[in-house]
């Protein structure tokens, strides 16, 4: 493993660093001659968020889909609470307390809020107990501080980041440990981002340990407290948030210190007017 | 009455209801509440049921212009215990629509089951309970068949429906092959049930009260349930006056049909799966997974929803009741041939649905469509047929109505869209 600057599992987790509930060691996954994960570490803390970033094809999506059980593991550990466990269906994975919010979140748009968050688990099938329903949706959504006027609309009102929420509540369904939650801002503007990222702080000040896939490092630095970069397949080291710049990650990302995205970034950092040879115009 | 802004919603201790505490709520309470948010709903393209009725209405007054018999206790007599077999055949309309499919062969299986019926009942012989079953139990096992070969290999309903259209009117022929016609015995309970059984006027005055008091004692312990639950109730004012509302809506129309011979027993069976349907859709598990599988199949599978069966099951539906609808137009007609189930029957069944609100494209829907639907298509036959006029004007008719339907709703859909509604 290339592992820069400060790689390794050490509990650098700030504030309340809880017990590791969820804990992958040296996960490899191929489809085909494809190695799309090799050997990959992760471990999750309780009221932790970890942000899972990588480039397109690093891995994030099959890590999601082994961790919810859509695809099993080849080779490697998985502890759940400190015991050893398989995941091997959709099925084992929420048994266990593991709940994924998939990025296109998977909601019935002519359903209503309630029918959406209960949908294959309402309670009393013949006689639908929608008081009961209802005040669980409400005591769901509150618990998420969530911005939704009325849970009797149909999702198709609700806007992006209310869809999300809906989609994350339902994921609390079953009282969930872990909740992974895959792009969860990718396609929303900012006021809406940012009610979706105050709704992962909130599931980590309810003790839920989250996992976070993104491609937005503004996101990342807002939420995460630990940052596990993968790079074709591969752990590239895990950095802590708070001491940790951008570039590094960025780096950890690309694999390389020194491209574009970097010299801009310093670039801007340091607006030495003192430096005129510096080629800024060299890209045109 | 809007909400009071000053209430800091969550953190103070809030008296509303826990789903009225949103200050963007309007905090609409009571009867005038009630009526106001009915209204917005309106306004917004969430229209339900009220076109058909107001189209419905409108159907009425131009034909009574043009025929006083058409609104005559009689006529009306005549028009509902026509309306019912192709009515209860769009009922599984319904339901195949709301998955999201289609079954263009209910025609043909109503008049697979007609003959059935008849050849078992009248050339074998047999009790008329087990033709009765034999003929409805036909059209369970096509849905079922329809059910296997959608979710096994794929095939668009479309296309398996069409190849039923064609495989069961053969069938049909087939069943009847040298007879042509078979009549059913006037004598029999069959044609009884389907056109001398009406009910004494005080038992349909019984049954429209019972209706209303089930619809009171319902709206109240709901409400008190919810508000037992801290959540926001009906007004009670409300409840009792959309009971009141009922009976004497249904009780004025009950009493103008005893003015003539009355109720059929055939209407109630009609009108009595319609309300099953209504709860099955809307207060049922296995009515949500309707919905849901219409509205997104990939959401329903990944919730856990066994989606196949939602399919076989509402393919099941729709074909069990097409063939009931087929044993009932049999006994209304005294008669079961070669035509039975076929010309219009497959299209108005269909029409009905979508006339009465169903979206073709599934997810939306009510059980009520059907008989709403039905109730504006036979109002047209009856009222083009007191005219003289013939079957080349009613398909004209009909078929202009399906189009301003269908059009109406395109029109509510995007005001939905825009106002938020889905």
């Amino acid at each position: 493993m290339t592992a820069p600057a400060t790689a390794g599992p050490e509990p650098a987790a700030p504030g309340t660093p809880g017990d590791v509930v969820l804990d992958l060691r040296g996960i490899s996954k191929s489809f085909g001659a494809v190695a799309a994960l090799t050997d990959v570490d992760l471990d999750v803390r309780r009221g932790e968020v970890v942000a899972v970033v990588g480039d397109n094809g690093a891995g994030k999506s099959t890590l999601v889909k082994v961790l919810s059980g859509v695809h099993a593991a080849d080779t490697g550990e998985i502890s759940f609470e400190g015991r050893r466990v398989r995941i091997t269906s959709p099925a084992d994975a929420r048994a266990l307390g593991i709940a994924t919010v998939f990025q296109d979140l998977a909601l019935c748009e002519n359903l209503n809020v309630i029918q959406n968050l209960f949908l294959g688990s309402e309670l009393r099938g013949l006689r639908l107990d929608e008081v009961q329903m209802e005040v669980r949706s409400w005591q769901l959504l509150r618990q998420l501080s969530a911005k939704i006027p009325t849970v009797h609309v149909p999702v198709a009102a609700l806007s992006g980041g209310q869809r999300q929420t809906v989609a994350i509540a339902r994921s609390l369904l079953g009282d969930p440990k872990v909740v992974i939650l895959d792009e969860p801002t990718a396609a929303l503007g900012v006021a809406q981002t940012a009610e979706v990222l105050n709704l992962v702080d909130r599931l980590r000040e309810n003790g839920h340990g989250v996992v976070m896939i993104s491609h937005n490092m503004e996101d990342v630095q807002a939420v995460a407290d630990r940052v596990a970069v993968l790079r074709l397949g591969r752990n590239n080291g895990t950095f802590d948030v708070g001491s940790t710049s951008v570039e590094e990650v960025i780096a950890a990302i690309t694999g390389a210190t020194d491209n574009a995205v970097t010299r801009r970034r310093v670039r801007s950092r340091e607006p030495r007017p003192t430096d005129p040879p510096v080629p800024t115009e060299e890209t045109r | 009455m809007t909400a009071d802004t000053s209430a800091d919603t969550g953190t103070s201790a809030d008296t509303r209801p826990t789903d009225r505490q949103d200050e963007r709520l309007t905090q609409a309470t009571g009867l005038g509440g009630a009526a106001r948010a009915q209204l917005d709903r309106l306004r917004a393209g969430d229209l339900g049921v009220v076109p058909v009725i107001g189209g419905l209405v409108l159907i009425a007054v131009v034909l009574q212009l043009l025929n006083p018999v058409f609104l005559s206790s009689t006529n009306l007599v005549n028009l509902l215990l026509e309306s019912v077999p192709v009515g209860m055949i769009a009922l599984g309309i319904v339901v195949v629509l709301l998955v999201g499919q289609i079954d263009l062969s209910v025609g043909s299986v109503s008049g697979l089951s007609a003959a059935t019926l008849a050849v078992l009942f009248v050339d074998q012989g047999q009790p008329a309970l087990v033709a009765l079953l034999a003929a409805v139990l036909s059209g369970t096992v096509i849905g079922l068949f329809y059910g296997f070969v959608f979710t096994r290999f794929g095939i668009p309903s479309f296309v398996i429906s069409l190849a039923g259209l064609l495989g069961f009117l053969g069938l049909q022929l087939y069943v009847l092959r040298g007879i042509g016609s078979i009549n059913l015995p006037f004598d029999s309970q069959l044609v009884y049930f389907a056109q001398l059984a009406f009910l004494p006027a005080w038992l349909s005055y019984v049954l429209v009260a019972a209706v209303a008091a089930g619809l009171l004692l319902t709206g109240l312990s709901r409400s008190r349930e919810r508000r037992a639950a801290g959540l926001s109730g009906a007004s009670t004012t409300f409840v009792v006056v959309r009971s009141v509302l009922v009976l004497v809506v249904a009780g004025a129309a009950v009493a103008y049909l005893n003015t003539a011979r009355g109720l059929g027993w055939m209407v109630v069976l009609f009108v009595a799966l319609v309300l099953v349907m209504h709860y099955v859709l809307t207060r049922t598990k296995y009515g949500t997974y309707l919905f849901a599988v219409g509205g997104n199949v990939e959401a329903a599978r990944r919730a856990g929803i066994d989606v196949r069966r939602v399919y076989v099951g509402a393919f099941v539906t729709c074909s069990t009741l097409a063939a009931l609808g087929g044993v009932l137009a049999a006994s209304r007609l005294a008669a079961a041939n070669q035509s039975t189930g076929t010309g219009d029957v497959n299209l108005n069944a269909i029409a009905a649905a979508v006339i009465g609100g169903t979206s073709l494209f599934g997810g939306r829907g009510t059980a009520f469509a059907a008989l709403l639907g039905i109730l504006v298509i036979q109002s047209i036959s009856s009222g083009l047929t007191l005219l003289n006029l013939d079957s080349s004007f009613r398909f004209m008719v009909t078929g202009a109505v399906l189009l301003l339907a269908v059009g109406v709703d395109s029109v509510a859909r995007a005001s939905r869209a825009s106002h938020g509604r889905g």
